[in-house]
């Protein structure tokens, strides 16, 4: 695709925090003074079932905010993959949370980032973080936008309702990126221009 | 620049709303709307507003009804089904010249439809979708930043006109996020004397706004003719509409709202194919930009008509071009969206049939 723009999806389970990620994202990308378009699917979702949010980023004006096909997925369960591996653009890329995922991706053609989310999640002490792991780990891999610029979104996001959870959200932040270091890249993810 | 937050569409038609004095919100629950109601929930007692959810829709029209009366500014929201259910109301308080802002973020129907995006309600909403002869202002923002500007700006020629105003939205534009900078609220015309309210009569001549009663016999005639009037004028003063590259355009897309937004990525995209496409996009469907289109019809080639519903758009598009030049239409219902690359095939598909059709092989 000829565009400077960057098309992501997030899903997993109803509960795992996936409209967050794509809020903590979509909010840095504004903070970057980027154009962002963000969406949560809407409709008969129930706690359990699963949930899908989508953010698109451009340094350019955003046409279409709807992604019909993502260049990046976040993927934090088994289900989530086996509905949305076959929509990602070619060459894409995907960040699955191993901890919740058995039967990894089929596709060859994607780049992979691999993170123990929930497994990190419970060594720090909540669950209920898993997804911030994965975004930290998602952002160390691609940098698609500073961590700097992510650690203040989480601050946003948090600050309101719960100083505390800053705390260990960041926490979590950086120990997703922590992993994503420590297993190197399968394949450079690279930063949208 | 000042600072950008991010908020959804339904959300910041909301703020707008509150920042242009918006006091008083009426609205039943129904997807995908429902962001109204709960953040008006939350805004309206933090500005000494009154929120209400009404037992019905019928009922939150009517209490709509009874907040302008008063001198309030106004507004209710629903989606499509309940839009229908309103249609009584908004007569009556076109009517009555009652200014109020009505939004319908449309989903797929009819009957009860889906809860999908959709613009199907185009010809209730342009046309009168309640009885007699009356006009509802109708605006179709293309933007999270422009629901801002246009709500506001709702609320101003509903007062200056005294006529109700609808937000024609849709569940994309409703539900996604934006970037959006919350400008302080100015009126953009000069606000006329609410002369009419009913707020006791105490000191001064009683007002009717309605009545049974119509003196002299042919009353409801004069009545109407003065509405025709009012709506005549607004169709000169009032008629919006934004242009992209039409000037040299062989092939112009005409679409509003979220379909106009995806039809100019689509013509950024011929354009980088060779083929000259333009966009007319008009941001009052009432009063329709009729002027604006003709002009255009004057310059292309063809143009395309881009709508998320079975052809009612289209119709208003053929009435302003009036066989300028042809007029070719892309749409569906039900909850179609229209990508960047569906709209691109079919420019490729009309220039490569006009480019056969020049070349005499037909």
């Amino acid at each position: 695709m000829d565009r400077h723009e960057t098309r992501i999806i997030i899903a997993g389970f109803g509960g795992q925090g996936i409209v967050l990620i794509g809020n903590v994202i979509a909010r840095a990308a504004v903070i970057e003074g980027k154009n962002v378009v963000g969406m949560v699917s809407y409709g008969a979702e129930m706690r359990g079932g699963t949930a899908n949010a989508t953010v698109v980023i451009s340094s350019d004006e955003i046409f279409d905010p709807f992604v019909a096909h993502p260049d990046r997925a976040i993927i934090l369960n088994q289900p989530s993959l086996d509905r949305f591996e076959p929509q990602i653009e070619k060459d894409g890329l995907i960040l699955t949370n191993t901890s919740m995922i058995q039967r990894g991706p089929q596709r060859t053609d994607l780049a992979r980032i691999k993170v123990d989310a929930t497994q990190i999640a419970h060594q720090i002490g909540n669950l209920r973080v898993a997804n911030i792991v994965a975004v930290g780990a998602f952002i160390e891999h691609t940098n698609l936008l500073s961590m700097s610029s992510i650690e203040q979104a989480v601050k946003d996001l948090f600050s309101n309702k719960n100083p505390k959870l800053v705390e260990i959200n960041l926490k979590a932040l950086h120990a997703g990126a922590e992993q994503s270091r420590a297993t190197g890249k399968s394949r450079p993810g690279g930063a949208i221009s | 620049m000042g600072e950008k937050i991010l908020l959804k569409g339904n959300e910041v038609m909301c703020e707008a709303a509150v920042q242009a004095g918006c006091r008083f919100f009426a609205g039943y629950p129904i997807t995908p709307q429902n962001e109204v109601p709960e953040y008006m929930s939350k805004r309206m007692p933090q500005v000494g507003g009154i929120f209400v959810q009404a037992e019905s829709e019928l009922a939150a029209i009517n209490m709509v009804f009874g907040a302008s009366l008063s001198g309030a500014r106004c507004m209710t929201s629903s989606s499509s089904p309940g839009i229908s259910l309103k249609q009584e109301g908004i007569s009556y308080i076109a009517a009555a010249e009652l200014p109020c802002l009505i939004a319908n973020i449309q989903r797929g129907g009819p009957g009860l439809g889906n809860i999908r995006a959709s613009q199907a309600d185009y010809f209730q909403a342009v046309k009168g979708g309640g009885h007699g002869d009356y006009r509802v202002i109708v605006l179709a923002p293309a933007s999270v930043q422009e629901i801002y500007t246009l709500t506001m700006n709702a609320f101003d020629w509903a007062d200056y006109y005294r006529n109700p105003v609808m937000i024609l939205g849709d569940g994309i534009s409703g539900q996604m996020a934006e970037p959006v900078e919350i400008l302080p609220y100015e009126p953009i015309v000069d606000l006329p004397a609410k002369d009419y309210i009913l707020d006791g009569c105490a000191g001064r001549k009683p007002r009717v706004v309605k009545t049974l009663v119509l003196r002299p016999t042919d009353g409801l005639v004069t009545h109407n003719e003065h509405l025709q009037g009012k709506y005549k004028r607004i169709e000169a003063e009032l008629s919006l509409c934004e242009e992209y590259e039409t000037a040299d355009a062989e092939i112009v897309i005409a679409a509003y709202g979220i379909t106009a937004r995806i039809a100019k990525g689509a013509a950024r995209l011929a354009r980088k194919k060779g083929i000259a496409v333009g966009l007319i996009r008009p941001i009052t469907l009432w009063p329709f930009p009729s002027d604006a289109f003709a002009a255009v019809a004057k310059t292309a080639g063809q143009i395309l008509t881009v709508e998320m519903s079975h052809g009612q758009f289209v119709e208003d598009v053929k009435l302003a071009v009036n066989g300028g030049c042809p007029v070719r239409f892309l749409g569906k219902g039900g909850g179609w969206y229209p990508t960047e690359d569906t709209i691109l095939e079919k420019i490729e598909s009309m220039a490569a049939a006009s480019a056969t059709i020049a070349k005499g092989e037909l």
